[in-house]
């Protein structure tokens, strides 16, 4: 295999544990609540913004804005559930899709309407430059990215899996009335996951900031491969969305290196169709 | 009868606007009403009556924008000669995205249909022959009555509301038809449909082919009023979500809804375009963004309904009082 092939691998490997993590955001709410949150995307383009008025405003890196997306986005996570998705749940499909696609709209205009359509970008050496191993190069904010990425999604499986709070959460998915017999209020579970789900979303976009091309609809896009990590992976399932994010990230990179660029996402959402089509529980969901 | 005296004021109305508000900007505005009404009543077809949430309607509309300048643009012939040329396109990828996507149900049906969309749309920006990301263009001056281009709105205004009356009457005849009450068993509940043996695959199916035809015609009527097409304006995923908001905003499911929601957002969003100009834009659509997480949030069954609920109350307690 040649040098460029392998270096086009690793930064599809790269990009796509950041696509896990803001996956296993929308796949957490997925699987516990059976709703689709179109406005995803634009969470993660939320994030964005706050690591590049971070950068602005106090001239912090990704050690500051990282955070403060998850913050800034937890919080935002938080009041959307208690305002809007906890009385829409129990609505009609159409309220369900028409309340988180509205939600997209208002947050990507918003966010056009004050900065306008141009394209922003963090300065390339905020997270000091390029690396080299073994003949590979690899820029730093990429590598930054797909590690802290990566780890985070794992640790967000272990609290699924191993905590009190996870088990909680994954009673309320699997039965309400019997979680609530136990003591546990679905709603605040229901709280926390939305808090994870757009906290994680905020990092997301904070790591991709420092190397992604920055502007209000990138929400749309990003909001795509969520849809197709989470139908690929299966839904509820982190794990599976951390296989399917990486999958789909070598994918990406592999196809925008061998078609064209621009037949990148051409692929990626055949694929999504065709995943749809044939296996509409995911590869590691259950029917 | 109250109904029919209703029917009556909507048509005197509709027939006098343009008449008696005479200004350039009253007539488009009326035009792109009934336009935006055109649309989201075929997209009610399969979106309201059928309950197939399609995000990605937007792919017949392209269809007919682009078979109508195509023909013209391409073949020199006018773009009338595209109208059914669009409609034969729309039909047949209706079928193709129809059977497998309408086996999926609620948030994956709207999914795909966005997929669908947004992939059209990458093809036509990276297709020379269909003009690549400048698009097609029609006959610049009109050169006779058959390029329906005209330099005024008013011709457009009655075109449109022919075409208008047209779809109302085909969605009214469906919705009493055998196809209208499967459908509305589907809506409910598909599984029960099927249990009771009505063919609920076929029938969205032709739902959907159906709307997808409709939907063609808008297309390549807002193609001839703008005279060109580029792919964001034939395949943008804002034309899917204007049709689908005006038609949730009136009133999914119901015969005039989409009408009530066209006539309230395009003046909503022609004026607010107009007066705040190009920056404007992105304040139109946080406005929509918000309109619509209200409909949903408060009442997801449209404005229309508000009505509609209430006349149907009055009827059943006068029903529970007969012996």
């Amino acid at each position: 295999m040649s040098f460029v092939l392998v270096q086009v691998i690793v930064g599809g490997l790269l990009l796509g544990a950041v696509y896990a993590l803001f996956s296993s955001g929308l796949t957490l709410v997925w699987g516990m609540m059976n709703i689709v949150n179109f406005a995803h995307g634009d969470f993660v383009m939320l994030g964005m913004y706050v690591a590049y008025v971070v950068y602005i405003l106090m001239g912090g890196g990704p050690l500051l804005g990282a955070p403060l997306a998850t913050l800034v986005l937890a919080t935002v996570g938080v009041v959307v559930y208690f305002a809007l998705i906890r009385d829409i749940m129990k609505g009609p499909m159409l309220a369900q899709i028409l309340g988180t696609f509205g939600l997209a709209l208002l947050l990507r205009y918003s966010v056009f309407w004050w900065f306008g359509a141009n394209f922003l970008s963090m300065p390339q050496d905020i997270v000091g430059g390029t690396y080299a191993f073994a003949g590979l190069r690899i820029e730093a904010s990429r590598l930054l990215a797909g590690v802290v990425a990566l780890l985070v999604t794992l640790g967000l499986h272990l609290l699924l899996t191993r905590t009190s709070l996870g088990s909680k959460m994954l009673a309320v998915a699997e039965d309400q009335t019997a979680a609530q017999l136990m003591g546990i209020r679905p709603d605040t579970m229901q709280a926390i996951a939305w808090a994870i789900a757009a906290g994680a979303t905020g990092l997301a976009g904070a790591l991709i900031a420092n190397f992604f091309y920055i502007v209000p609809t990138v929400g749309e896009t990003l909001s795509i491969v969520a849809f197709v990590t989470v139908s690929l992976g299966g839904f509820g399932s982190v794990p599976g969305a951390l296989v399917a994010g990486l999958l789909i990230g070598v994918i990406e990179s592999l196809s925008g290196y061998l078609i064209g660029a621009v037949y990148k996402d051409i692929v990626v959402y055949v694929l999504f169709l065709f995943f749809l089509w044939f296996r509409p529980q995911g590869l590691m969901g259950k029917t | 009868m109250r109904r029919l005296i209703w029917l009556s004021v909507v048509a005197a109305v509709a027939i006098a606007y343009p008449l008696l508000l005479s200004s350039p900007f009253q007539q488009r505005l009326g035009a792109l009403v009934l336009l935006y009404a055109i649309a989201a009543s075929a997209w009610n077809i399969v979106g309201g009556y059928a309950g197939q949430v399609s995000v990605g309607h937007v792919v017949f509309f392209g269809c007919g924008a682009y078979a109508a300048m195509g023909s013209y643009a391409k073949f020199g012939l006018s773009p009338l000669f595209g109208i059914p040329g669009g409609i034969v396109v729309a039909v047949g990828l209706a079928a193709i995205i129809g059977v497998p996507t309408l086996r999926l149900s609620g948030h994956y049906f709207s999914m795909a249909t966005i997929a669908v969309a947004e992939t059209m749309r990458l093809i036509v920006t990276n297709t020379d022959w269909l003009g690549a990301a400048v698009g097609l263009s029609g006959p610049t001056v009109p050169r006779n009555i058959f390029d329906l281009s005209f330099l005024s709105s008013l011709p457009y205004y009655y075109l449109f509301l022919v075409v208008l009356t047209i779809t109302l009457l085909i969605t009214w005849w469906m919705t009493n038809s055998r196809m209208g009450f499967y459908l509305r068993a589907i809506k409910d509940s598909e599984r029960a449909a099927r249990s009771l043996g009505a063919p609920a695959s076929r029938t969205k199916l032709y739902a959907y082919m159906l709307s997808a035809a409709l939907t063609s015609v808008a297309g390549a009527l807002y193609a001839m009023m703008f005279g060109f097409v580029d792919p964001e304006s034939g395949f943008g995923t804002l034309i899917s979500v204007k049709i689908l908001i005006m038609a949730a905003l009136g009133g999914a499911g119901l015969l005039f809804g989409p009408l009530v929601g066209a006539a309230i957002l395009v003046p909503l969003e022609e004026i607010s375009n107009s007066w705040l100009g190009g920056r404007g834009a992105g304040l139109t659509f946080v406005l929509y963004g918000a309109i619509i997480v209200l409909i949903a949030r408060f009442q997801p069954s449209g404005l229309l309904s508000l009505f509609m609920r209430q006349s149907k109350r009055t009827s059943d307690t006068g029903a529970s009082h007969a012996p």
